[in-house]
């Protein structure tokens, strides 16, 4: 009689647990992206700089306003895409290009990170869980993009679908909240010269992986091997 | 005897006084953190480019420090020179006191320090900060432990080898804290495998002059007088360290200037970096090095005072050296096209710009206040003055 119980007790106890978990282990998987690092996905971008025209701030207005950016400029401020203006000083050409987190396929942030807060998703988007992040700063220390930015003040309104946090690290999303509806990032929809080039680069048939194949692209800091996400066309 | 009693009332209502005022720095270091919660880190002098600042000059300063001190304990109980055993347990407390210094400003200064037990929590791997709250909080146990051995009588069998495990850990300790950022290798000042090992040689030097003073005060308020040969033989080590780690020194920024991508860098740092050449070569060589080195090896610089300034002056340099490595080393541009001169609205290609506020020193000056009550209260209450026999070279 007593095993029956037992066994009863031991049943219910496991499907109880089974049901508790379930939901979160899928959430988790939904969080993550679906698959493995030889994903199917790996969402990245090619930059076409000889499109980025001088002067044109368009991808970074637009994400500013998509991710509820104040847009200023303080060294404290939060600039999760800025431009670049570089000359060749030996031969004096200029040119530009929009600089933010490179989505590396190996994540010097993530390595560092204490908690755990710096990840990245299956799908290559590195991203910080804000209730996870202490506010260390190391990832600040280790990118070698300086794509991240430091929350120094309170924030006030704020995109619901981006949330931020004081005292925590942040950088470029990809804008991950358009990403998993379908969406283009913002930038790459602003860009009046669609300079910007987002999609998958694990799908052979993509048009970025097809253009990858196409032309000449580089990694920034190819030598630090990262594998980064984001790609330059024309450096 | 009278006069005595009096002297005694004084030194009281002075000890006291001391603790008053300890006490009240930490208040003021714990308001500057309000603050900070509050308002944010906008009200220090730290920024996107300059990301750490005052706080971790103290705190590494302090972690450093906690680790080198415990030398004296170590040639003690590993290497069994008795005049160094008689000190052991004053080296232990120094220890731990500078420990809970430096890791309560390094957890205040977070932006979010009540989060910061997550790294023991959601622990990752590969992320040597993680490595380090392991590395801190197990040399605050064993460290307790060996003090707890060599005062207790009935515990001193186990001295010995928590001595050992002591002197192993504290290695590992520091070749942690080094370690911060010879993982950075993006950056020009970092990313060097000789950090390590330079902070290890660097916390000797440290740990030892904090000995030195403190050994020093605690002598004069004791009405005790340190013999002379034992002096001498300490001050001496104390020279031997600093050389130790100016070595270390010469040989990282050697190494920088030799590879042509850190050129600049280097020419940053030592010749036309504003205030970091300056107070490399005022601060660090000149009164980190040079002048603490006089004092200990010119011939007829046997006084006490010698001893305490030498210990003052590497004090001093080492701050100005931290000050020049930890934010000298940020305020050098990332280099993201080398070769290319760039510009951008987020500092790109520009020498970052920091001044301290005075909520970050009140933060590191809490961290100091924190490391003198524990000390002083300790010495107080417990019996941590060294007890020499009559001193015999061994």
């Amino acid at each position: 009689m007593k095993d029956v119980q037992r066994r009863n007790f031991l049943k219910t106890s496991v499907g109880l647990a089974a049901v508790t978990i379930a939901p979160g282990m899928l959430l988790f998987k939904v969080a993550h992206g679906e698959s493995d690092d030889n994903s199917k996905v790996r969402w990245g971008m090619l930059i076409d700089t000889s499109g980025c025209t001088n002067g044109c701030r368009e991808c970074i207005d637009a994400c500013n306003k998509e991710n509820g950016l104040s847009g200023g400029l303080a060294p404290t401020d939060s600039q999760w895409i800025r431009k670049i203006e570089i000359k060749d000083v030996s031969t004096g050409h200029e040119f530009g290009l929009p600089m933010m987190c490179q989505h590396c396929a190996e994540p010097p942030c993530v390595d560092v990170c204490p908690t755990g807060a710096s990840f990245k998703r299956h799908d290559g988007i590195v991203l910080v869980d804000k209730h996870r992040c202490i506010g260390c700063r190391y990832c600040m220390m280790a990118c070698p993009y300086k794509a991240r930015s430091f929350v120094h003040e309170p924030l006030h309104n704020q995109n619901p679908d981006v949330p931020r946090g004081k005292g925590t690290v942040e950088s470029c999303t990809m804008c991950v909240h358009r990403v998993d509806e379908g969406k283009q990032p913002a930038c790459a929809e602003a860009c009046p010269n669609k300079s910007i080039l987002f999609g998958n680069l694990h799908d052979p048939n993509s048009e970025i992986a097809k253009k990858i194949r196409a032309v000449a692209s580089t990694q920034v800091r190819a030598d630090l091997n990262l594998n980064t996400g984001v790609r330059y066309q024309g450096i | 005897m009278s006069t005595s009693f009096a002297l005694q009332h004084k030194k009281n209502r002075l000890y006291y006084a001391l603790l008053a005022g300890a006490g009240l720095v930490v208040l003021l270091a714990l308001y500057a953190v309000d603050l900070m919660e509050e308002k944010g880190h906008i009200i220090t002098g730290m920024n996107n480019q300059i990301v750490w600042g005052m706080p971790h000059v103290f705190a590494i300063f302090l972690i450093v420090a906690a680790s080198g001190v415990l030398n004296v304990a170590s040639i003690g109980s590993v290497f069994g020179k008795a005049i160094y055993k008689a000190r052991a347990p004053l080296a232990g407390l120094l220890s731990i006191a500078m420990l809970a210094g430096g890791l309560a400003v390094l957890m205040l200064d977070l932006g979010r320090p009540e989060r910061f037990m997550l790294p023991a929590l959601d622990f990752n791997v590969t992320s040597v900060f993680a490595w380090n709250t392991i590395l801190y909080s197990g040399m605050f146990g064993l460290v307790i432990a060996y003090l707890w051995s060599m005062m207790e009588k009935r515990m001193n069998v186990y001295s010995k080898p928590l001595g050992v495990a002591v002197f192993a850990w504290r290695f590992i300790l520091t070749t942690g804290t080094g370690l911060i950022f010879a993982f950075l290798t993006a950056r020009q000042a970092y990313g060097s495998a000789i950090l390590p090992p330079m902070f290890v040689v660097m916390s000797f030097a440290w740990g030892m002059a904090v000995f030195h003073i403190v050994q020093m005060v605690i002598y004069a308020w004791n009405d005790k007088e340190l013999e002379p040969e034992i002096l001498e033989r300490k001050k001496r080590l104390l020279g031997i360290f600093i050389l130790g780690s100016l070595y270390m020194v010469v040989v990282y920024h050697m190494t920088n200037l030799y590879f042509a991508h850190r050129m600049s860098f280097e020419r940053f740092i030592l010749l036309d970096g504003g205030v970091y050449p300056a107070l490399f070569w005022w601060g660090y060589v000149l009164i980190g090095n040079v002048l603490p080195l006089a004092l200990i090896f010119m011939p007829g610089m046997k006084t006490k005072k010698s001893a305490m300034m030498a210990s003052l002056a590497v004090v001093l340099g080492g701050f100005a050296f931290l000050y020049v490595f930890i934010i000298g080393g940020q305020a050098f541009p990332l280099e993201l096209f080398p070769g290319y001169q760039v510009s951008s609205t987020f500092g790109d290609g520009q020498i970052g710009s920091y001044t301290p506020s005075i909520y970050e020193i009140l933060l590191g000056f809490g961290g100091l206040a924190i490391a003198f009550i524990i000390t002083t209260v300790s010495v107080h209450v417990l019996n941590f003055m060294p007890h020499d026999k009559s001193y015999i070279a061994d």
